[in-house]
């Protein structure tokens, strides 16, 4: 892994692979959003469905990284690049609220309870789910 | 051209969390991992206020949509919550887990009203 090597003796290469990682979890997204667009007072699915299959991945990754072995080079910036920024990018918490908040305002408050607990919870499980998954599907590296 | 720049200023706010998140570990000693849990918390403020911005004020400036689903959303990360709150779970701390969890998203809704509060004034 020449490019692996090669971003570590950059400064910033860390950042560098978070601002790419970000900036391709935004535009997936930001593609979703545009393509269904929440309807005033209704569910969001966008940000819902793009929030749980998020921790999903992440916790998959993760824990299918930590498997592998320790936080250092390749594993590092894998989890640099894809899950700080990908899946940081591609997830996002400030939109959720915004929402629930505007259902509030809606006077959908059944709506925007719902959104806010199905969508914490089921976080957490899917992120579980994941983890879980990654347990049983990545043999732990033999140190 | 927006389409790009939206998707590069998430990119900036994922290298802003990177480092705020650092920054806030080397602050505090808690035992609760409090560094999402506040910038979701500042993120969810700001696009408050954008979001108040496009409703209360003038049009749908294309700024907006930069600043607000850009760096707002690469920013904040809802993914990073959930595993965090899982892995308290699984190190036997239920009670941790369920503070993170509810505090964070009690904090968020709050930051998020106060933002559309304060541009309706």
């Amino acid at each position: 892994m020449d490019l692996t090597a090669a971003a570590r003796r950059l400064p910033g290469g860390r950042s560098a692979v978070v601002l790419v990682g970000g900036t391709i979890g935004t535009a997936f997204r930001a593609a979703l959003e545009a393509a269904f667009p929440a309807q005033p007072g209704g569910w969001p699915w966008a940000t819902f469905l793009i929030n749980l299959s998020g921790a999903f991945l992440l916790g998959l990754l993760l824990e299918t990284l930590s498997r592998r072995g320790p936080d250092v080079g390749v594993r590092q910036y894998l989890r640099l690049g894809v899950g700080t920024g990908v899946m940081g990018g591609y997830t996002t918490y400030s939109t959720f609220a915004v929402e629930t908040v505007r259902l509030l305002e809606h006077g959908a408050v059944l709506a925007a309870l719902g959104y806010a607990v199905a969508s914490v919870l089921l976080g957490l499980a899917g992120a579980l789910g994941g983890m879980l998954l990654a347990g049983r599907l990545v043999r732990r590296a033999t140190p | 051209m927006i389409a790009f720049l939206v998707a590069l200023a998430g990119g900036l706010g994922a290298v802003a969390r990177f480092h705020s998140d650092a920054a806030i570990a080397r602050l505090h000693n808690l035992r609760m991992p409090v560094g999402t849990l506040t910038i979701n918390t500042a993120g969810s403020v700001l696009l408050g206020l954008l979001t108040g911005w496009l409703t209360f004020k003038a049009g749908a400036p294309d700024w907006v949509s930069v600043a607000g689903t850009g760096f707002c959303g690469g920013f904040t990360t809802f993914s990073t919550a959930c595993v965090e709150g899982v892995r308290l779970l699984r190190a036997g701390r239920p009670v941790a887990s369920l503070v993170h969890a509810a505090g964070g998203l009690l904090a968020g809704l709050l930051a998020a009203g106060l933002g559309l509060w304060l541009m309706s004034l």
